[in-house]
């Protein structure tokens, strides 16, 4: 490795040689302390940005489509129908099956690989999860044309493989590796004494994890769940992949064996082919500034729960 | 039912789930590697794509997402790296910092297909950059830079600040003190965050779907306002878009992007262990 980290004694020696005899800031230092403290408002800026554009490209929408139109149940926009309905219901519906999906299995998985998992093979399990998060959203589709939905359509009896399922099926796993990590973290932080106190007083490890470490991790694993599911709502290429894209109103249960098209594959689909400046155009962008919207007062919520507990947002985030 | 079988029982339950989500996955990646392999050949890297993509290599594709990934680092890096040093060095924990955090956790979670719709209004068409390598890069980099101000901020922290106190005691500035003491100390870790990221933007397909995505454009771009194709968008439109297409060739571009992703995190991965075997603090 070409990294050596310093010993203190050589880090101190680092300093005493190289430092600027009169110890005074440079104007160098100061052009570039200056860089840094305006950096920290370009992050404020960029979201403001994104906000801003869609905005202005979405906005005229409400001047050019009546309401009316935009709550109806038809997106046909090549005739002029715009019903978001069955892309918000449809973007709703993958999204609690992959909760369903998720939901469990990244919570029992959180707490297998926190609580119970010997040394080595939590060593092997976290760099795992960390290639799950890094698999590319357009191998899994990939992967679930090819291999899920063709099980799906067997198995499950649906006319196409291609269907609300198969799409609940893959934002699941993807939304997995966030919901481990930041529940294994939370899990992670649970004082050790805790444990002990539960364990002294005779109650099993079984125990101990369901009514002591769990409920003391609460507010972080649901803040894990927030976040997976906000993942989950604004996945675009797997769902585009694996949903078949059929924009109907999926209104039973039945329906989770049917097509359906979510708000991300329809703008992912559709801005290619559409004129600049048209109706149409809007209305994707307007599309947008609802993903937007929602995703935002998803993660506003989880950055309170993380703010008030003030702990490090690092692993949140990636 | 005594507490002790529950407890095995309940323990046997954790493994089984556990087990339900990491073998779906190997089986999968491994199920790419078994069938796309066969179709891995010199060729088929370093060539031209042929007959509407049918036949031939990924060349164009490969270049395309090396170009993007590095452009993407051009931007993202430094600002990324100058914000986690101000959070971690110089910030105090006020409202505005605090407002720097709330906007990084949103940018975050921003799905990647409106950054597509904000590079596509901004870069494309606002800046007039037209669907390039620029407008593309640029929308990639502002989507990586949580991950790398994030992770970079944390090695920064993890510096003890014993060392920080040497140095100021020593007569050395904040910015001396930054430069020469804790950024050495903390560049594997910003190192690895910045591998994350770039994984990250090398593998997305939905913000490059309106920004620089080409379908099919057999030749290397002439300049950074030239599209190009890139590999996540070959993959998405080979097993879409092209009727007939052999099998195995989509294989193969997906086992490429996949070895071409993963590998990054290897390296991330090693290079943090070794970091840690290493530190003395």
């Amino acid at each position: 490795m070409w990294f050596e980290p310093l010993t203190e004694q050589q880090a101190t020696l680092n300093v005493t040689m190289s430092s600027n005899p009169r110890n005074q800031t440079t104007i160098l230092e100061r052009l570039i302390e200056r860089f840094i403290r305006v950096t920290g408002i370009l992050v404020i800026l960029f979201l403001a940005l994104i906000f801003l554009f869609l905005l202005r490209e979405g906005g005229a929408t409400f001047f050019e489509v009546t309401l009316r139109n935009l709550l109806q149940t038809r997106w046909y926009p090549n005739e002029g129908h715009f019903g978001l309905l069955p892309l918000i219901l449809g973007s709703l519906m993958v999204t609690l099956g992959a909760a369903v999906v998720s939901l469990p299995l990244g919570l029992l998985t959180a707490v297998f690989i926190a609580e119970v998992a010997p040394r080595w093979v939590r060593e092997i399990l976290k760099p795992f999860i960390e290639v799950l998060a890094g698999i590319p959203s357009v191998v899994l589709g990939f992967l679930g044309m090819l291999v899920v939905s063709p099980l799906i359509r067997e198995y499950m009896g649906a006319p196409t493989g291609l269907t609300a399922l198969s799409g609940s099926l893959m934002l699941g796993y993807m939304a997995l590796p966030t919901i481990i990590s930041v529940a294994e973290d939370a899990l992670d932080a649970v004082p050790k004494s805790y444990r002990d106190a539960a364990l002294a007083l005779g109650a099993t490890h079984w125990q101990t994890i369901w009514r002591v470490t769990v409920p003391a991790a609460r507010s972080g694993i649901l803040t894990a769940m927030m976040l997976g599911v906000g993942r989950a709502i604004g996945e675009t290429m797997a769902v585009m992949m694996v949903t078949g894209n059929a924009a109907r109103m999926p209104l039973t249960l039945g329906s989770f064996l049917m097509p359906v098209r979510t708000m991300t594959a329809t703008i992912a689909a559709e801005m290619g082919e559409v004129a600049q400046g048209g109706a149409h155009y809007h209305v994707l962008f307007a599309i947008g500034l609802v993903l937007f919207f929602v995703t935002f007062i998803i993660n506003l919520i989880a950055a309170w729960t993380i703010f008030r507990q003030g702990k490090r947002y690092g692993r949140l985030l990636s | 039912m005594s507490r002790q079988l529950r407890q095995r029982l309940g323990f046997t339950l954790l493994s089984l789930t556990t087990l339900t989500v990491v073998l779906p996955i190997l089986l999968l990646v491994g199920y790419i590697v078994v069938q796309g392999a066969p179709a891995i050949s010199g060729e088929f890297i370093v060539a031209m794509p042929r007959d509407g993509m049918r036949a031939g290599g990924l060349w164009p594709a490969i270049v395309g997402t090396v170009l993007l990934t590095l452009g993407t680092a051009i931007f993202a890096v430094p600002v990324g790296v100058a914000v986690a040093i101000y959070l971690a060095e110089y910030a105090r924990d006020n409202l505005f910092t605090r407002l720097i955090r709330l906007a990084i956790i949103n940018l975050a979670g921003v799905p990647s297909v409106v950054y597509g719709l904000f590079g596509l209004g901004l870069f494309v068409i606002f800046l007039q950059f037209g669907a390039s390598i620029l407008a593309g890069s640029l929308t990639l980099a502002i989507m990586t830079l949580p991950i790398i101000i994030s992770t970079a901020e944390e090695a920064l922290s993890a510096v003890p600040r014993s060392f920080r106190i040497v140095s100021f005691s020593l007569g050395g500035t904040k910015w001396q003190t930054v430069r020469r003491v804790v950024l050495p100390q903390a560049l594997p870790g910003i190192l690895t965050g910045v591998i994350l990221g770039l994984e990250r933007a090398a593998g997305e397909t939905a913000p490059i779907l309106f920004t620089v995505a080409a379908f099919f454009l057999p030749r290397l771009p002439h300049s950074i306002f030239d599209q190009t194709m890139a590999l996540p968008y070959h993959l998405f439109v080979i097993s879409t878009q092209v009727p007939g297409m052999p099998v195995h060739i989509q294989y193969g571009t997906a086992l490429v992007l996949l070895i071409f992703v993963l590998s990054m995190n290897v390296l991330a991965a090693v290079m943090r262990s070794r970091f840690r075997a290493k530190r003395q603090w």
